[in-house]
């Protein structure tokens, strides 16, 4: 059998998915091969798919994690709608994973995993491999659990964790395969574990044997080994980064440019977690985390550092954001600055905590008792959540408002190659306490931005008093004045709606600026269309890409943009909110590509869609 | 305006706003207002430098009242507000005022972990036994059979007791003290203030108009010597006007009894000796509630930890003892890769 692993003129970019057991270490193999991939230059896009479970019954379906990743010799926006290669550590794997795999792409699968009670246990009633359910793909039989356990064992590492190193014998086998270097990995097992660990050693060894096992023994010949050039990225420093890292490292850069300190305060809800973990490492920064006891208490906590001066941020996803709203709510009355970070996930309640969605947007604009506006922002990749975290502080520290910072579980754990910004190419935004005691309230505005002074306590002379209850326009006292609610009701609205006037006019991602059909997205889903828009337009087709980062307000000529154009076609990942919400503002007559699989928007399916908004076949 | 000049010496005049106090007239609230005025002004508290923190509910008012800073927020989240406040600014002097309700109910949470993290906050919980802001609902310390509009044939659910509450959630500083008798209050006020970490003062508080009087058999003048027993650290348990009755353990049962000295053999040496850091007494004492026993009053418990805060401090101190952080190198760190 010759099976070539892709077919030679498609090199430019290749999907391969990992898949195993919960306890197979996929991830690690999938975000280790993702570094090797991106240190050899490679543009990528990584997509972890796992289990909300922790450990979930070995060899079941549900138990099956999974780490794709789409790499190229030309610029890479997605993880890939099909996965070219599935490696499948298990039967489960590959009965969750196969159909989604290209015509004639290929299966390494674990031989020594494929034993009767597995593939029952997978949901097979016959064997896979022999009753032709996979005769549409390539299938490499790999007895990888056995070849794992010989060359551990001598370590004298228990059965249990010299099976355990077939994820490192397997990222040596894929690894070859690609011609990757196994440095980077070297030296993470040696961190890991040690240089003289038992365990270290056995996972060494299993990643070199795995390498060696594609160099010397029988597959030569029928998996040869693919060359993948390097892409020509810009000049600059590059490291991959993921949505978590990036947006942590965003709010540092973002308090610094501002001259505050941080207090994060947060509670542990799945994808926020890692920004409470990265965070915490990060004291020296001048960053306080603080793991509160709920959702609530995170939230106060934030605002009740804000008051003290400090920039107050909370992260969380839905239920935890939902939770939050009333606090929040205090803060836009009591005109104080706060960052929510929400990395969305699929819902209502607690839904596919690990699984993807955009179906924030209306809770994030929208949702809180009543009339209470606040800046909304998305950041659109991994890499992209530096830049947005910051312009989150700007907006919070200038307008002295909260502000909803929206990722989601993709852009959360996903993974690309990044170019290190400098905290130098950003201006500075520094936040000047107000310390004069001559006619001071506590609302004193900035004409311009109508933003009030923000006088902290320990200030001499500026005592003052703020809460829920409404407030006094001119001294801060409370007030249940009927003509003062309306004039601060008006006044809370004008002040968000004139952000407008202080972020950028809405441009076109791909494009021409009108036209018969614009695609407009927001959030992660930037890459699929982004790279649909661009190959339907070297077809010929007659479409643009508009991606909106300022959800709220909208950029003030976003209006005027979407009437250019005879279409518009709104793709999101939730049920039609961004696109309710340009209709309520605009009257637009939009269409949508909406899907809310808890899965990334494929390329195909917006190809598709604008094939049919374009009449074409 | 809001604004407030501070004089060289400050008078218990100076701590009180410009705002018009709106609770009913005859509330106890008044008169721990005026004693939080003068205490303050006693202990020399500057007003840059102290914040109310405060829920929802009448006694969540009194921020508005203080000429400090202040900050009325929203119902039951006054204690994680101001811990949120005290990780950010750690010198500043900062009060939680609840209640029965925000503090036991809805924010029962909060309670729980400011005391248990022992943040180095005061909080006063005016205790008068019923939701008096929406308008006389039986609350969590309610006593069994209390009628409201909500419990027209009388509750039937077992009320919490806060002093208990906050010892089981491993408060350092427990006290308890009447909104009428000020010179005590103050007292409590100043230890409460002295004290490093989360100090809680419970406050026996008259609902003038929906629970008037629930307290009177033992804060009445005719019955207050014989039914209070004021504790102090290091003295016998002694009460009543003769100053004769005491409390006594009984070993045997693990339980306190009211004795007589003099009496039944009773001689001075069995009487209890208030022992501030025993907190097993101290949970003896807290849950010893009128008319079986005297309500016990005064600092029931005050055995210092260090701060929650002070620690956190402490460990971003360590951090930094390396150098402060650079974003541009912390971004660079780890496998990097450079394109020309």
């Amino acid at each position: 059998m010759n099976v070539q692993n892709v077919p030679k003129s498609e090199l430019d970019a290749i999907v391969v998915r990992f898949a195993g057991d919960s306890g197979d270490g996929v991830q690690l193999l999938g975000s280790q091969f993702a570094q090797e991939t991106a240190l050899a230059g490679n543009s990528l896009a990584t997509f972890p798919d796992f289990p909300a479970e922790i450990r979930a019954p070995t060899g079941t379906t549900y138990g099956v994690s999974a780490f794709q990743i789409n790499f190229g010799s030309r610029v890479v926006k997605t993880a890939g709608d099909q996965p070219d290669v599935l490696v499948a550590l298990n039967p489960a794997a590959l009965m969750v994973n196969y159909k989604g795999l290209r015509k004639g792409g290929l299966i390494i699968l674990d031989s020594g995993a494929f034993k009767d009670k597995e593939i029952k246990r997978a949901g097979f009633t016959v064997d896979p491999r022999t009753d032709g359910t996979l005769k549409e793909f390539r299938v490499l039989e790999l007895d990888i659990s056995a070849q794992a356990l010989e060359v551990a064992k001598p370590f004298g590492v228990s059965q249990k964790e010299a099976l355990r190193t077939k994820n490192l014998w397997t990222l040596g086998l894929v690894s070859w395969m690609y011609d990757r270097e196994l440095n980077s990995t070297n030296e993470y097992v040696a961190r890991k574990f040690g240089a003289d660990d038992p365990v270290g050693q056995a996972n060494l060894a299993a990643l070199k044997a795995g390498h060696a096992y594609g160099e010397t023994h029988e597959i030569s010949g029928d998996v040869s080994p693919v060359q993948m050039p390097a892409v020509q990225f810009e000049p600059g420093t590059y490291r991959l980064v993921s949505g978590a890292e990036a947006l942590s490292w965003g709010l540092v850069a973002g308090a610094q440019l501002a001259g505050l300190e941080a207090v994060l305060a947060s509670y542990p809800i799945t994808p926020s977690s890692p920004i409470l973990h990265i965070l915490a490492k990060l004291k020296q920064f001048g960053i306080t985390t603080f793991q509160a006891e709920d959702e609530i208490a995170a939230c106060c906590a934030a605002l009740g550092a804000s008051y003290g001066g400090k920039l107050g941020i909370t992260a969380s996803s839905g239920p935890g954001i939902a939770l939050k709203t009333e606090a929040i709510g205090l803060g836009i009355g009591t005109e104080l600055p706060l960052v929510v970070v929400n990395t969305q996930r699929a819902g209502p309640s607690t839904g596919l905590p690990t699984k993807t969605e955009q179906s924030d947007l209306f809770l994030s604009v929208w949702g809180r008792n009543a009339d209470a506006p606040i800046p909304v922002v998305a950041s659109r990749s991994p890499g992209d959540c530096y830049e947005v975290a910051i312009e989150a502080v700007r907006l919070a520290t200038k307008y002295m408002t909260p502000v909803m910072l929206l990722s989601d579980g993709y852009i959360a754990n996903a993974a690309e190659p990044w170019k290190i910004p400098s905290i130098k190419d950003t201006a500075p935004f520094p936040v000047a306490f107000h310390t004069e005691t001559e006619g001071f309230h506590p609302f004193l505005r900035d004409d311009k931005t109508l933003a009030r002074v923000w006088a902290v306590p320990g200030t001499p002379g500026l005592m003052h008093r703020i809460g829920g209850i409404e407030r006094d326009y001119n001294s801060g006292n409370i007030s249940y004045d009927a003509a003062n609610h309306q004039k601060m009701t008006d006044t809370r609205a004008a002040k968000i709606n004139n952000i407008a006037n202080d972020i950028p006019e809405q441009g076109v991602e791909a494009g021409e600026l009108k036209g018969k059909l614009a695609v407009v997205g927001w959030g992660s889903t930037f890459g699929p269309i982004n790279r649909a828009v661009h190959n339907m337009r070297a077809k010929g087709f007659d479409v643009s890409h508009i991606h909106i980062r300022h959800i709220w307000p909208l950029p003030r000529n976003l209006e005027s943009l979407l009437k250019s154009f005879d279409k518009v076609l709104v793709a999101e990942m939730n049920n039609g909110q961004m696109l309710t919400l340009l209709k309520s503002q605009y009257l637009v007559d939009a269409k949508g590509l909406l899907k809310v699989s808890g899965q990334p928007l494929k390329i195909d399916e917006v190809e598709s869609a604008i094939r049919s908004q374009l009449g074409a076949p | 305006m809001n604004v407030q000049v501070e004089p060289a010496k400050l008078t218990p005049k100076d701590f009180a706003s410009d705002q018009e106090v709106r609770w009913c007239p005859g509330c106890g609230d008044y008169a721990i207002l005026k004693a939080m005025h003068k205490a303050l002004a006693d202990m020399g508290a500057k007003l840059e430098n102290t914040v109310f923190v405060s829920g929802i509910g009448c006694s969540s008012r009194f921020p508005y009242y203080m000429a400090t800073y202040g900050f009325h927020t929203i119902h039951g989240r006054a204690p994680a507000v101001a811990t949120g406040l005290k990780l950010a600014r750690p010198e500043l002097d900062v009060w939680v005022v609840t209640g029965d309700g925000d503090a036991l109910s809805i924010g029962g949470n909060h309670l729980f972990h400011v005391l248990r993290r022992n943040v180095d906050v005061n909080i006063l919980l005016f205790n008068n036994e019923i939701y008096g802001l929406t308008k006389g609902q039986y609350s969590p310390t309610s006593r069994i059979g209390q009628k409201s509009p909500s419990t027209p044939m009388g509750s039937v659910d077992s009320p919490a007791e806060a002093c208990t509450f906050a010892l089981g959630c491993n408060a350092r500083f427990v006290a308890r003290g009447i909104d009428i008798q000020a010179k005590e209050l103050g007292e409590l006020f100043a230890r409460a203030r002295a004290h490093k970490g989360a100090s809680f003062v419970e406050i026996i508080q008259n609902c003038i108009v929906y629970n008037d009087g629930t307290f009177s058999n033992f804060t009445d003048k005719d019955v207050a010597a014989e039914m209070q027993l004021h504790v102090k650290h290091g003295q016998p348990m002694l009460y009543g006007k003769a100053k004769n009755k005491g409390l006594r353990l009984n070993t045997k049962t693990l339980q306190i009894e009211t004795v007589v000295v003099g009496e039944n053999g009773v001689t001075a040496e069995d009487i209890l000796v208030h022992d501030e850091k025993n907190r097993v007494l101290a949970g003896l004492l807290a849950s010893l509630r009128p008319p079986q026993y005297p309500e016990i009053l005064g600092v029931i418990y005050c055995d210092p930890a260090p701060s929650y805060e002070a620690q956190v401090v402490a460990q971003t101190a360590q951090a930094r003892a390396k150098g402060p952080g650079d974003i541009d190198k912390l971004m660079r760190a780890g496998n990097t890769w450079s394109v020309t």
